[in-house]
């Protein structure tokens, strides 16, 4: 682990250790906030029991689903807006303010249209990861070098080719940026949409614990929500720097 | 001695665009290779040296003129046979080197053994066979520039250009480079074209070189070494080197004061 | 200048004729056509009522901006003047950028109780992060060669901090400041929805809840409105930062 890593784990430690502290002085009550040990102990009852394994495999599939649209979508929207500069320049302000504007006021309509089920999430959350995947391969296209298509042409690649051998595998470290953006973005999508308008679902469960004052319950399926979402996270950033590492031109 | 490449009365102007007058950027001049000669390029900044070679390989096509290439025409698209190392890196940095060199004969469908071998040999040609594993982004410029050269040996080009290969190397470098460059043309008997900006590389590698004018470029006049062919960077001793490289700077101090002249 | 207005009419054109299509398909019980919404809005505007509540969420928002922006700033440029705290802080900024804040949304209400603070609280959570990020990238990027530089001129700390650092740094500290302009309208809004009485994220609320669709859509609209000009507005500004920034 690198020096940075060990001092990003020793202050989440000390962290953690402060917040318990406060949490048993009675520093902060236990109606705001229970000790994070309760809280690895509710999450452990929660998981032990199967209560809410229904609700973790919804949002795990609403997710996934949400991001491979936003991601596949993104990235053919991506090469075919780059392809047409016209479109390119007409669609530019949308792009740019897209995530200026809160896009969340259309949730309640797609509900109002598709029903209280898992399409408008997957919907919203898909939309909500698709720009920063088409944003980051259009800035990816146009950071090719010019030298690579002239080296494309000199051994004889025909556009379509060139554009499978040469274009896209140098848009490779932007893309991985694209990717891990679009599923930061589906992510806080797919769950917020469950908090407010949603039967099921991680989402919908913390914010039925919330007005239950079930604290425990939310806040172990809180600890379980932060820890996946700090896993995916990092991992995915990793994996960036890395691909910039060994990839990317100086 | 056979022509091996030809442009004829060539010109090339960047059209008008909105306010901005149309550029003429290059010509008109003729050139006429050699097979089997050194030629190098050399001229002021903005003379167009990469315009020519652009049309000499059939990159872009000329405003007037014509290009043409063992008889046959250039048209605005590169033939077969035809090798260039251009200034910028093209190294393509998601494949290993070793897949970098191998990358033009994958294309042509050349047999893996025989791939294999080539691309060793190019390789071992250029200093890189410890680093068949590794990527361009790990390599120094230099390296990098090393892995372009192997690229396009290793398709046996008959006719070969190279825009400032050395650019990004220490002068002591560029010699050692130099003498490996000389090597390769014997060795291959390919046409060499070399674009430089050092007046050394010029005299001390060619049989002509030919001496470009401030925008638009043309020929001031193409000067003949006779050095013989089994030359290395060790002429430079030759007293003839002298007044070589002076007779250049000669006819380029005045150019390269134009280019630098505003406007 | 004027291909630009063309692409801007034809965008809009587009965006128009979407909503049109979408309201026939999905009738207007459920979107009312842009016209009807248009016309309906105008009325909205002429309300005290609808102002009174404008005003709410502009205060909040004002007071989060502020807060997130400053704060921001603060965070990302402190950190991003040490190496090693750069390094440790940014993936870190990062994962909070990502948790689906509206989950900590409960916590908010029980530290700040319903009103403002909780508001202004999540305002500022979704906007500081972006801020942070971004100044901490511009500190970061900012070539060593230029700090040498200014350190051949002699020039003093403050000097070299305001004279070349933060020209240097200031192209992605704008960047930032318009996405976290843009994640604090966010923020205090959904802070409205669920946190108070006043606001026009109540509005949306109420107008949801009580089917209101016309409604609904003229306040959405206005928000889209609002968010997009702010946004041209700091885009503007941000082009102009990076046109006259070094390379």
């Amino acid at each position: 682990m690198t020096l940075a890593g060990s001092i990003r784990l020793a202050l989440m430690i000390a962290l953690a250790a402060i917040l318990e502290l406060a949490c048993r002085t009675g520093l902060i009550d236990r109606l705001t906030m229970i000790p994070p040990s309760e809280m690895v102990t509710a999450l452990w009852t929660i998981l032990a029991s199967g209560s809410a394994n229904a609700d973790i495999a919804y949002t795990l599939t609403n997710t996934l689903a949400a991001i491979v649209c936003a991601v596949l979508t993104g990235f053919a929207a991506g090469v075919i807006i780059h392809a047409l500069p016209r479109l390119r320049r007409v669609l530019d302000p949308l792009l740019t303010a897209y995530y200026a504007v809160p896009i969340f006021a259309f949730y309640p309509l797609l509900v109002l249209i598709f029903g209280v089920t898992a399409t408008p999430i997957i919907v919203i959350g898909a939309l909500f990861g698709m720009v920063s995947m088409l944003t980051s391969t259009l800035i990816g296209l146009d950071r090719v070098p010019p030298v690579m298509d002239k080296a494309a042409t000199m051994f004889g690649l025909g556009p379509l080719q060139a554009l499978l051998l040469i274009r896209l595998p140098a848009t490779i470290p932007y893309l991985i940026t694209g990717l891990k953006m679009a599923v930061v973005y589906s992510v806080i999508a797919v769950v917020a949409a469950e908090f407010i308008l949603s039967p099921k679902g991680l989402g919908f469960r913390i914010a039925f614990a919330y007005n239950d004052f079930d604290n425990r319950t939310m806040y172990g399926l809180l600890l379980l929500l932060i820890t996946a979402v700090t896993v995916v996270v990092l991992l995915l950033h990793h994996i960036e720097q890395r691909v910039h590492e060994r990839w990317a031109r100086q | 001695m056979t022509v091996h490449a030809q442009l004829d009365a060539v010109t090339h102007v960047y059209a008008s665009v909105g306010r901005a007058a149309a550029l003429q950027a290059l010509g008109p001049l003729d050139l006429t290779l050699s097979k089997g000669e050194f030629f190098s390029l050399i001229g002021p900044s903005g003379c167009g040296k990469s315009t020519l070679l652009d049309i000499l390989v059939g990159l872009t096509l000329p405003s007037s003129g014509s290009a043409s290439f063992e008889g046959a025409p250039v048209a605005g698209r590169p033939r077969e046979g035809i090798g260039v190392v251009f200034q910028e890196d093209s190294s393509f940095p998601w494949l290993t080197v070793w897949d970098n060199v191998a990358f033009g004969l994958r294309r042509k469908g050349v047999d893996k053994q025989e791939t294999a071998e080539r691309v060793n040999s190019a390789l071992s040609f250029v200093g890189l066979s410890s680093f068949t594993k590794a990527h361009p982004a790990q390599l120094s410029g230099g390296m990098r520039q090393r892995v372009c050269i192997a690229r396009t040996l290793v398709l046996r080009p008959r006719l070969i250009l190279l825009d400032e290969p050395f650019g990004a190397l220490d002068q002591q470098t560029r010699l050692l480079m130099g003498d490996e460059l000389l090597r390769i043309w014997r060795e291959t008997g390919a046409t060499v074209m070399l674009i430089t900006h050092s007046l050394d590389e010029a005299a001390m590698l060619s049989d002509r070189v030919g001496v470009m004018s401030a925008r638009p470029g043309r020929f001031i006049e193409i000067i003949e070494t006779r050095w013989p062919r089994d030359r290395s960077s060790e002429i430079v001793e030759h007293p003839a080197f002298g007044s070589l490289t002076g007779h250049m700077w000669a006819l380029l101090r005045e150019e390269s004061r134009k280019s630098m002249a505003p406007g | 200048m004027k291909q630009r207005a063309i692409d801007f009419a034809l965008l809009l054109i587009g965006l128009l004729a979407l909503w049109q299509i979408v309201s026939l398909i999905a009738g207007t019980s459920a979107v009312t056509a842009p016209a009807d919404t248009l016309v309906y809005a105008a009325g909205l505007l002429r309300t005290e009522d609808f102002w009174r509540h404008a005003a709410a969420s502009g205060y909040a928002l004002a007071l989060a901006s502020v807060i997130a922006m400053l704060g921001g700033l603060a965070l990302g440029l402190l950190l991003g003047l040490n190496r090693l705290a750069g390094d440790v802080a940014d993936p870190m900024l990062l994962t909070m950028f990502s948790i689906p804040k509206i989950t900590l949304y409960p916590i908010i209400l029980l530290i700040f109780g319903l009103g403002l603070s909780a508001k202004v609280a999540f305002g500022v959570m979704h906007g500081i992060f972006p801020v942070a990020i971004f100044a901490l990238n511009g500190v970061r990027n900012i070539k060593p060669i230029y700090l040498r530089a200014a350190r051949s001129l002699s020039l003093t700390r403050a000097s070299t901090a305001l004279t070349v650092l933060l020209p240097a740094a200031l192209p992605e500290i704008v960047t930032g400041l318009r996405m976290g302009f843009a994640a604090t309208i966010l923020g205090t809004l959904i802070g409205e929805m669920f946190a108070s009485t006043k606001g026009l994220g109540f509005l949306l609320v109420r107008s949801l809840d009580n089917h209101e669709v016309a409604q609904t859509l003229s306040l959405a609209l206005f928000l889209f409105v609002f968010a997009g000009v702010a946004n041209a507005i700091l885009l503007a500004l941000e082009k102009r930062m990076h046109r006259t920034a070094a390379p």
